[in-house]
């Protein structure tokens, strides 16, 4: 019989795919750095679910993409709790959040 | 490479497919509201949104684990936080509106995503995908061995820099802040 939609290996590429694509529309139209930083989470995620499926599907030792996803989250996570104490400060210190508004080191 | 089923299932079959859909829409809906909504608390709902829908995507992988952690890590843990900071970044009296981007922006941004599209999506659509014969299972006990034979010096690399990024922003959110006077 046919084989099952989540049965191909394409079916998650391509959702992979359009992840990715939006999340790079976002980082570049997007003027915010929280907005920017969502982006971001959106790409990594495509990066993931990309990684599982080839593991899946593909790879010959299936602990390899798993063991990436889980160092992608970690870095994912860690670059979040950065991304957003650095918005903090710099809410704080000019009183706005937006990318190209802050163009000076020093105030 | 696709996976072949017993014709007997064929309707457990349809059944997984249409949830397998369902969390397809998730994934991409959320992602959509992500990018595009006008509230930044809306596009904050829209990224858990599609961090779900991809968790349920693991889950048909196979890989129950990396589902769960998919939950407790995105979900629970990097977007409560960024909850956190739009609220602190952000005074409750402002309106919390993401501000309009330029046509130009929306430009640039629209013809960089339709052009990774079609370039990535040729590539993904034209290659003949090989797979090799399964040598590991890829069961969570052998991952766990993974992370503390093969990939340990990794594993203690990443175990370094989350301990860099929270001493990090605690240092930096704590700079600039006004004492309390108590």
């Amino acid at each position: 019989m046919q084989p099952a939609i989540f049965g191909h290996l394409e079916s998650y590429l391509v959702v992979a795919l359009c992840l990715f694509a939006l999340g790079l529309y976002g980082l570049v139209s997007r003027p915010g750095f929280i907005s920017m930083l969502i982006s971001v989470e959106l790409i990594l995620n495509a990066a993931g679910l990309n990684f599982v499926a080839f593991n899946t599907f593909l790879a010959p030792d299936k602990t390899v993409g798993q063991t990436f996803t889980l160092f992608i989250m970690g870095l994912a996570a860690a670059e979040a709790a950065i991304c957003l104490s650095i918005a903090v400060v710099v809410y704080r210190r000019f009183r706005t959040i937006l990318a190209d508004e802050i163009s000076e080191l020093k105030d | 490479m696709t996976f072949t089923f017993d014709p007997s299932l064929r309707l457990y079959i349809y059944l997984a497919d249409a949830a397998f859909l369902g969390f397809v829409f998730l994934a991409l809906a959320g992602g959509v509201v992500a990018v595009g909504a006008k509230r930044l608390i809306h596009a904050v709902l829209g990224l858990a949104t599609s961090l779900v829908g991809v968790a349920g995507l693991y889950v048909y992988l196979g890989t129950h684990f990396i589902a769960a952690m998919q939950i407790l890590i995105y979900v629970g843990a990097v977007c409560i936080s960024i909850v956190f900071a739009v609220m602190l970044a952000r005074p409750p009296s402002e309106a919390e509106k993401v501000p309009r981007a330029g046509p130009g922006k929306l430009a640039a941004g629209f013809g960089v995503g339709l052009f990774a599209a079609l370039v990535l999506g040729s590539a993904v659509l034209a290659t003949r995908w090989q797979a090799e014969p399964t040598a590991v299972e890829g069961t969570l006990q052998q991952v766990g061995e993974g992370l503390l034979t093969r990939y340990a010096f990794v594993f203690e690399l990443i175990s370094l820099v989350l301990l860099v990024a929270i001493v990090g922003s605690v240092v930096l959110a704590r700079r600039g802040r006004r004492p309390t006077g108590g």
